[in-house]
């Protein structure tokens, strides 16, 4: 882009030029990248990750404020600069990612909505910046997520380390919210896809059409800003955006007859052209389990093959490269199509290393207890792993009550930060480090007890339930193939998210399932009823104390009855002598 | 006596011996009327684990004891059962000492009374007690303690309340021995635990002055000058504890998660008493109102209460016992044995008592139905919270006509003692004494 320098006027009022002048002046380098993963997953379902990475080498923290934006968009980098923000991850995410049906997933989010930032060390009021942050990225995105409050806000210790440049970690300015009861719909996509450089214009993100990405079996929409390295010496620091958007495509519900994927199956659209502001914009196939082409097919076919190591697994994947012409071929579209060709034969799927899931026992609305189950299955290898577990206030936990077993036997956590509740301000905070043992499994149970609360306190829907939000569980999971460290060489998008720094373990980070739980609700329909019914017993309390009090006892004198005196008064009308 | 008490002790902690022993201690633990947010026991359990984890109890809002219990139970935790079979026992022991030395100051009273029969109106000496009539009131009354099913309940479950009425009971005696100090200091006690006893006041020092024969008129200067003293010791002692509270700790949070807590009603479970479901339905914008009003209900019977009592101030105590038990914030079953304990001293008011009979119906359905309409509602999920509040009204509106109802037996005895039991209307028939 170039810089308009503005109109030079002499004393007499006459421009020196009559042209603009237009000098072009050094920009810092901004860079685009987008790439689509599709991998076919063990139970039939398809899994397409889009991931969409813009890197900018600027400062948003120096004094006089960018106001050049190219692709980055504006709107989210006038929130960094103004909030000071470091690090920023949201996700919003409609399903629940079924780990020992479909693997792991490439980025892994919590149904619902969930925000986590680190501020910098410059701000001093983390609490106002994290309200005003929220309204505002609630605006951005269309969300609800001013309901992010003091109550669902939580200061982990330990899970929830910055992803980007590290300088030192002062958990003061991390703060982490979930909201588990929010729905995701169009209206969150469209302004998402607004943030990219091509809108839905161009590139990949033509196929993101919400018809079809809403009748899903999982949706997710994510949105990662951080600052990276540029090199090994990290001589120069640029911010990279990422916005990624997960989506599995149910083999039933698309009325597939013959199991049969295509772009235009599951999209609705084929692909005309690469984003033009893009430096790259690939398409990969996972073929690591079809490599001699014998459970599908693709086409057209690609002659490029590539190789990563994601996840602890090495993979082979077939790339599009839509920067180049001869990917759309004659008519000019790129019709993706992946035919199977028998229906049986499964390959066996890697089955994912750490997994959990949690569940409410107990009956009745007085008590219950949370079990919160995570499977080590790994033949050999034992390792830790971070559990993050946020409660609202209205469970109230008991600590005391808190039993880790692996194996039948106790296996006593060596690091426990808990921080309690405090009524309608902030919510239970339990972090552990659990060792889990090689192929085992391990609960961890807690009872609690359930709140009544006031009755403007309840949803619309009290006997819907209250939602308690997923628990969190870090883990670097040994890895059987050798993960490659260095940070500056080429790597496909989807493996490079979560940073690498050792060779034999990788980061993995898994949800365990939201928990609805029942509290017991008072009758709404009567405020104003107890309200007289219990002042009328203190009245009667008072009454009776004050007759006491206030009275003395007196011989009575008895009153006529009515009769006798209407009698009597006639009586005395006539002149005629007066009953008794 | 000794022999029958002894008897009743061992009978009683026989009892709760094997209550502990069964199966149903920890699902009385649980029951809402018997502990509260207070006095549970599983509460202070948490806050001593909050304690070994390196948090502070008062951090969170589970734990609402004061700082000495924590130091208390943090060397007895293991002999919790004990500790409250003791404090039961010592809750029993002070009150049948407490009505022994009360019932010799009664016929010494009554002495008095006989010598100056001739200015009495005869009828009444019928109302009079002799001293054999009164020999088994103090077992009578340690026995109405230990083996009322709530007192049991409570001990069973382990509820701080039982620590609370032992500190009273001990309190009641000290003062009925005439020891100000001692009464000074026990009722801080029961005053730093739960603020209401601080009524207590005021018995306790018409009590006192009434025995060193010191005339209760505010003109005098004595009445001042003796109220200051109990009110110097009181509150001496008082500044005493909380400074050892906020040693203990090292912080001032426990004011706060005690008091203000007991103060500004913030956990609405339910319980037995009234503040639950009308702070749970209450108008936002009332809310403060309410709360002052409820708060001030439990504080405004003294006065009145104490000026027409100013003679009879034990039974003043047991008013107002009655009245915090009633109108606290978080009631239990454990409060409401401590005043139904001293019922039998006042046994020789049955003649006049008038609906004793629909009360004691009543306090007994509401006790079977509390468990039956809690099941329903939390369990069966087939009643409401409608019904269990129901009950509760109708509990406290019984104990309310119990209250009222000695209250008036209370008055009218007196009235008779003054102008003869058997009254005649101007024409000669019987008469009816109704309040005017």
């Amino acid at each position: 882009t170039f810089y308009i320098e503005p109109l030079k006027i002499n004393k007499l009022g006459v421009r020196a030029s009559d042209t603009f002048v237009l000098t072009p002046t050094p920009q810092p380098k901004d860079d685009f990248q987008e790439e689509l993963v599709i991998r076919p997953l063990h139970s039939g379902d398809i899994y397409a990750s889009f991931q969409f990475r813009t890197l900018w080498e600027t400062d948003f923290m120096r004094e006089n404020k960018v106001s050049h934006y190219r692709l980055f968009p504006k709107s989210l980098g006038q929130v960094i600069s103004k909030f000071s923000v470091r690090e920023l991850h949201i996700s919003f995410t409609q399903g629940y990612w079924r780990t020992m049906q479909w693997g792991q997933p490439f980025l892994p989010s919590p149904p619902g909505a969930e925000l986590w930032v680190w501020f910098q060390d410059s701000v001093t009021d983390v609490d106002a910046a994290w309200k005003e942050l929220t309204n505002v990225l609630s605006g951005i995105f269309c969300a609800s997520l001013n309901f992010i409050d003091s109550t669902n806000t939580v200061q982990p210790s330990a899970s929830f380390k910055p992803l980007g440049i590290v300088n030192e970690t002062d958990h003061r300015f991390l703060r982490y919210a979930t909201l588990p009861r929010e729905i995701v719909c169009t209206e969150n996509l469209t302004p998402w896809k607004k943030l990219l450089p091509c809108g839905s214009k161009a590139g990949l993100a033509v196929l993101l059409k919400s018809e079809k990405l809403f009748h899903s079996s999982f949706f997710s929409q994510t949105v990662h800003i951080r600052p990276v390295c540029q090199d090994r010496e990290c001589k120069t620091t640029s911010w990279e955006l990422r916005q990624t958007l997960n989506v599995v495509f149910d083999l039933h519900t698309s009325g597939q007859g013959k199991r049969e994927w295509s772009l235009f199956k599951m999209f609705s659209r084929t692909l005309t052209e690469a984003c033009p502001l893009a430096s790259s914009s690939k398409i990969y196939i996972d073929v690591t389990d079809n490599p001699q082409e014998e459970y599908f097919e693709l086409s057209p076919a690609t002659p490029l093959l590539s190789q990563a190591v994601v996840l602890g697994d090495r993979r082979t994947f077939s790339v599009y490269d839509l920067t180049q012409q001869v990917t759309f071929g004659t008519v000019r579209s790129l019709n993706l199509l992946i035919r199977w060709k028998s229906t049986e034969g499964e390959c066996s799927m890697l089955r994912p290393l750490l997994h959990a899931e949690r569940y409410v026992a107990g009956y009745g609305l007085q008590t219950g207890e949370i079990h919160t189950v995570m499977y080590n299955n790994h033949p050999f290898r034992s390792f830790p792993v971070l559990l993050l577990d946020s409660v609202p206030w209205y469970l109230r936990l008991y600590i005391h009550t808190l039993t880790v077993t692996s194996k039948g036997k106790d296996n006593t956590p060596s690091y426990i930060h808990y921080q309690p509740s405090k009524d309608r301000m902030r919510p239970h905070l339990l972090e552990m480090l659990v060792q889990l043992p090689p192929h085992s499994v391990t609960e961890v149970t807690v009872q609690f007890e359930r709140a009544l609360l006031k009755w403007t306190e309840y949803t619309p829907d009290p006997n819907h339930g209250f939602y308690v939000g997923s628990s969190v569980i870090s883990a670097l999971v040994p890895s059987s193939v050798a993960m490659d460290t260095n940070i500056t060489q080429e790597q496909p998008l989807f493996s490079s998210f979560f940073p690498c720094k050792e060779e034999s373990s990788y980061f993995v980070r898994v949800y365990t399932e939201p928990l609805l739980v029942n509290l017991p609700t008072p009758d709404f329909s009567m405020p104003y009823n107890v309200i007289c019914l219990t002042c009328t017993v203190v009245a009667v309390g008072y009454g009776s104390l004050y007759n006491l009090l206030t009275r003395s006892f007196q011989i009575e004198e008895p009153n006529p009855r009515l009769a006798k005196k209407i009698a009597n008064f006639i009586r005395r009308i006539r002149g005629v002598p007066l009953l008794s | 006596m000794a022999a029958p008490l002894t008897l009743l002790l061992v009978v009683a902690v026989t009892i709760r011996a094997a209550l502990y022993r069964s199966s149903l201690a920890e699902v009385i633990a649980e029951r809402v009327e018997v502990v509260s947010p207070i006095t549970a026991w599983k509460r202070v359990i948490e806050g001593l684990a909050l304690l070994d984890l390196g948090v502070s109890p008062y951090s969170g809002d589970v734990f609402h004891e004061t700082p000495l219990v924590i130091y208390l139970f943090h060397f007895l935790v293991d002999y919790a059962e004990i500790t409250f079979m003791l404090a039961d026992v010592i809750s029993a022991i002070a009150l049948y000492l407490a009505v022994k030395e009360y019932n010799k100051q009664v016929v010494r009273k009554k002495q008095k009374f006989a010598l100056e029969a001739d200015r009495y109106p005869q009828d009444c000496l019928e109302l009079i007690r002799s001293p054999k009539e009164m020999l088994y009131i103090p077992l009578k009354v340690a026995m109405f303690y230990l083996l009322n099913p709530f007192t049991i309940l409570s001990c069973v479950a382990k509820s701080t309340c039982g620590l609370n009425n032992a500190v009273i009971s001990l309190f009641i005696l000290t003062t009925i021995k005439g020891n100000a100090l001692l009464s000074a200091v026990f009722l801080c006690l029961a005053t730093y635990q739960s603020i209401y006893p601080l009524t207590l006041c005021a018995p306790a020092m018409l009590y006192l002055m009434q025995r060193q024969y010191i005339p209760v008129n505010y003109r005098r200067a004595s009445f001042w000058w003796f109220v200051v003293q109990y009110l110097f010791m009181y509150l001496g002692s008082l500044f005493v504890l909380i400074c050892l509270s906020f040693f203990l700790l090292g912080s001032w949070d426990y004011l706060p998660s005690v008091y203000g807590f007991i103060l500004s009603v913030p956990d609405l479970t339910p319980n037995i008493g009234l503040f639950w479901y009308f702070f749970a339905e209450m108008f936002e914008h009332f809310r403060l109102f309410f709360l002052c009003v409820f708060q001030i209900n439990v504080f405004f019977y003294t006065v009145p209460l104490s000026i027409k009592l100013k003679d009879h101030p034990v039974f003043l105590m047991f008013m107002q016992l009655a009245v915090i038990s009633i109108f606290k914030s978080y009631p239990t079953v454990g409060d409401i044995a401590l005043y139904m304990a001293l019922l039998p001293v006042w046994s020789h008011l049955h003649r006049f008592l008038r609906n004793i009979f629909l009360v004691s119906c009543v306090l007994l359905a509401c006790s079977v139905l509390f468990p039956v309409l809690w099941h329903l509602w939390i369990y069966a999920g087939s009643a409401n919270s409608n019904f269990y509040y129901a009950i509760t009204l109708l509990f406290n509106v019984a104990q309310i006509l119990l209250v009222s109802d000695y209250f008036y037996a209370f008055l009218r005895r007196e009235h008779h003692l003054i102008h003869g039991l058997y009254l005649k209307k101007k024409d000669g028939s019987e008469a009816t004494l109704v309040l005017k």
